[in-house]
């Protein structure tokens, strides 16, 4: 019965896909082309190397701000969850942006540090850096602290206990974190090249709508969704080979 | 029978020298509730001495003050005539929930408390290593946490314990987390390690039955503030093997008293 | 934090941080960030004016819109996934998908099929909340206690009296926090779908004002937005606290 869930998933896509088609092919609307059109799209695009092009573009403030978060927002985070007068201090500011629609700021970083790569960088940092910050600092604050009492008790130092255990019991929640953080970072990116300068696979998209090529169109967004996607897979598949058994262990299982 | 000894007040165990650890006046106030008050005990050294009564009387706070997990409002611990101030290298502590990480195999489990020592690896590894067939869990050297029973885990957490070669072992209810076949095997494991390494042992349990099978010394508190309320040593039946010992007339007698003097405190 | 024995309350640092925005704006070290004191008599001008409360307006308009039909479809697809294994199946794996999906991408499309407008707005923000509203609701149900499901049969209840008196109960904590986290995206959907269609709403405002400079006006509308966005979801966070107080006890 391996083979039943695999099953339904190659049928529930087969449904997807072939919806897709048949509502191109009715057409409910003009700019609603096939599936197969847009596949054909996609793989001309791989051919002829503009995809390729396009998301060496767009990657580029993605990986560039994702690293950015990640290391500020880890660092941070840790901060915030040993110290309670930097959580006074700091977990304020990234509750609200957590809650805020940050997306709002592009104009103003627009305005301030232009349409280049740099504005393009902090859009990617302000999504993905109120998750990472947050998830790391409530890891760090709940270490079980049977853990921590059973440090200081065989005599581990301030510092033996920091990085001996509550780095290691907090790494699960704060790669959880970093997953969450990329994944808001994807949608950092794309807001970017679609609002500030059309670059990368955003141009792909805003070019191919105003010559109305829809096939090009819904093949680029296919693609990046596709990509975003696979990655986010790739870090929870990444993360549960990792941390296996980190979550168990404790008296309540 | 001889229940001589178990009306005793509370009083020093013969001479100073032969008490381990003491607790001098310990009060303990969190805010405005009292958890502890004015408590004195001795404990002998190379015997084991239960803290036992109902849940909420704070026998787990006087153990983690002991220990140096948690600071006295009032009063002093002292450990082979020295003031404890922190965690020192002369205790060693039993979890209730075994507080194994996680992420790290049962021989970097068992060296942790080496390892903080500043042991080498090789000889760190080379101890637990031996520590752990000691409990029984060679073998398992490389196993994780989350691949053992709560038995075995416990197991682990003893071996921790022991690889430190501590003076004063404390265990906060070391078996309340595990099945009661094994929490017997375990029991008799703890006779025969009380008789075999001179260590002193300092054992919370909430299992009067427990405590009486164990015990060289049992210290019954009460809530609500916590004090001593009598302190009994059974001695009819420590020299009768593991086996008699449920059957003897002193055991059952003591359970029954214990009970008597502790079911007015159950809700 | 406590400061001298006297506890500090939880978000009291943003005096502090507002306080230092105050100093920041009174150096004039940057154009971008004029004192907060201007930015806040500026925002009781704004607030006045026909243009903000127009967008205003919109915006609440698309949010509740959006926000209703991500409820609506969202919690019955969810339950339905939980009690029905096929459904389930294949349904799962596009929740999954689109949860974590890069949904900004999707609002071209949405643009090019609904036009320049509201519509394309409101389907975006139901696209930002409806796939947890599903996924909480769909965990809920299945986590329901087996033996309560059996008590319900043993008392003879029926099929429907099974439903509202006993499914849509058990799993209320779980849908009712898929329905904050939901909405909490549904805030950032609904500026993000106006940001990229800005001919409506708060998008054409901040066109309006950067195109002009007002950075006190700009600063004005980001402070009504993110404090009306807290509100929300510390309201919701409320709501949900006071009703998931038997969600450890079941």
């Amino acid at each position: 019965m391996v083979s039943r869930s695999l099953l339904l998933k190659i049928l529930s896509a087969l449904i997807l896909f072939g919806a897709w088609e048949i509502a191109g092919r009715i057409p409910v609307s003009l700019a609603f082309p096939t599936f197969l059109e847009s596949m054909s799209a996609l793989f001309r695009m791989m051919g002829d190397g503009t995809l390729w092009v396009a998301y060496a573009e767009t990657l580029q403030p993605l990986v560039v701000g994702v690293a950015i978060s990640a290391f500020l927002g880890i660092g941070i985070g840790l901060w915030v969850g040993l110290s309670k007068t930097f959580d006074w201090l700091f977990s304020p500011i990234f509750i609200v942006m957590q809650a805020a629609p940050l997306a709002a700021l592009i104009p103003l970083l627009v305005l301030a540090y232009g349409i280049g790569l740099t504005s393009k960088v902090l859009v990617v940092c302000i999504m993905a850096m109120p998750v990472i910050v947050l998830n790391t600092s409530s890891a760090v604050r709940n270490t079980p602290n049977s853990m921590k009492e059973m440090a200081r008790s065989y005599l581990a130092s301030d510092l033996d206990v920091i990085l001996k255990v509550i780095i290691p019991a907090a790494s699960p929640v704060i790669f959880a974190g970093l997953r969450l953080g990329v994944s808001a970072g994807f949608i950092g990116a794309i807001l970017a090249e679609l609002k500030i300068t059309p670059t990368g696979v955003g141009d792909i998209i805003t070019f191919s709508r105003s010559i109305a090529d829809y096939p090009s169109m819904y093949a680029a967004i296919f693609s990046i969704i596709l990509l975003a996607v696979l990655f986010l897979n790739l870090l929870e598949a990444i993360e549960s080979t990792l941390f296996k058994g980190n979550q168990r262990g404790y008296v309540s299982d | 029978m001889d229940m001589s000894q178990t009306d005793a007040p509370i009083e020093p165990v013969d001479a100073a020298h032969e008490s381990a650890v003491s607790t001098r006046n310990i009060s303990k106030n969190y805010g405005e509730v009292e958890a502890l008050r004015d408590l004195s005990l001795e404990f002998p050294r190379g015997q084991l001495t239960s803290l036992l009564g109902p849940s909420g009387c704070g026998k787990t706070t006087l153990l983690k003050i002991i220990a140096g997990l948690l600071e006295p409002t009032s009063g002093e611990v002292e450990v082979n005539g020295k003031t404890v101030t922190g965690p020192g290298p002369d205790r060693a502590f039993v979890f209730q929930d075994f507080a194994l990480l996680p992420w790290a195999s049962v021989i970097r489990n068992v060296a942790f408390g080496l390892e903080m020592r500043g042991v080498p690896k090789a000889e760190r590894e080379d101890r637990a290593a031996h520590y752990i067939k000691e409990v029984g869990l060679g073998g398992f050297e490389n196993a994780y946490p989350h691949e053992l029973s709560g038995g075995m885990r416990q197991r682990v957490g003893l071996a921790r314990a022991l690889s430190v070669d501590s003076q004063v072992l404390l265990m906060d209810e070391p078996f309340s987390a595990v099945d009661e076949q094994t929490r017997r095997k375990f029991q008799e494991d703890l006779l025969n390690l009380v008789r075999n390494e001179n260590k002193t042992f300092i054992f919370v349990t909430h299992s009067i039955e427990e405590a009486v099978y164990v015990s060289d010394q049992i210290a019954i508190l009460l809530p609500r503030p916590s004090r001593v309320s009598e302190i009994i040593r059974p001695t009819g039946f420590r020299h009768k093997d593991a086996d008699n010992i449920r059957r003897d007339p002193e055991y059952l007698d003591i359970v029954d008293q214990i009970w008597a003097s502790l079911r007015t405190y159950v809700e | 934090m406590t400061l001298f024995g006297y506890r500090l309350p939880g978000m009291s640092s943003l005096i502090l941080w507002g306080l230092l925005w105050e100093i920041v704006g009174q150096t004039g070290l940057t154009f971008f960030v004029p004192p907060l004191s201007e930015v806040i008599a500026t925002l009781v001008e704004v607030i006045q004016t026909a243009a903000f409360q127009k967008a205003l307006y919109e915006t609440a308009y698309a949010f509740i819109a959006g926000v209703f039909f991500a409820i609506v479809i969202g919690i019955p697809v969810g339950i339905l996934m939980g009690r029905t294994r096929l459904l389930d199946e294949l349904l799962l794996p596009w929740v999954n998908v689109f949860l974590s999906a890069p949904l900004t991408a999707l609002v071209p499309v949405l643009m090019v099929l609904f036009g320049f407008g509201m519509k394309a707005i409101i389907i975006t923000t139901t696209l930002f909340a409806i796939w947890i509203i599903i996924l909480n609701a769909r965990a809920g149900v299945k986590q329901i206690n087996r033996s309560l499901v059996e008590m319900a049969h043993s008392f003879g209840a029926s099929p429907w009296d099974a439903f509202t008196k006993i499914y849509f109960w058990a799993a209320l904590p779980e849908i009712l926090g898929g329905v904050r986290i939901g909405i909490i995206r549904a805030v950032k959907g609904v500026i993000i779908g106006q940001l990229l269609i800005s001919i409506v709403g708060f998008g054409a405002l901040f066109e309006l004002y950067s195109a002009n400079f007002l950075m006190g006006h700009f600063w004005a509308v980001l402070i009504v937005l993110f404090a009306l966005a807290f509100t929300i979801s510390e309201f919701l966070a409320y709501l949900e606290r006071r009703v998931s107080y038997y969600a450890d006890k079941r």
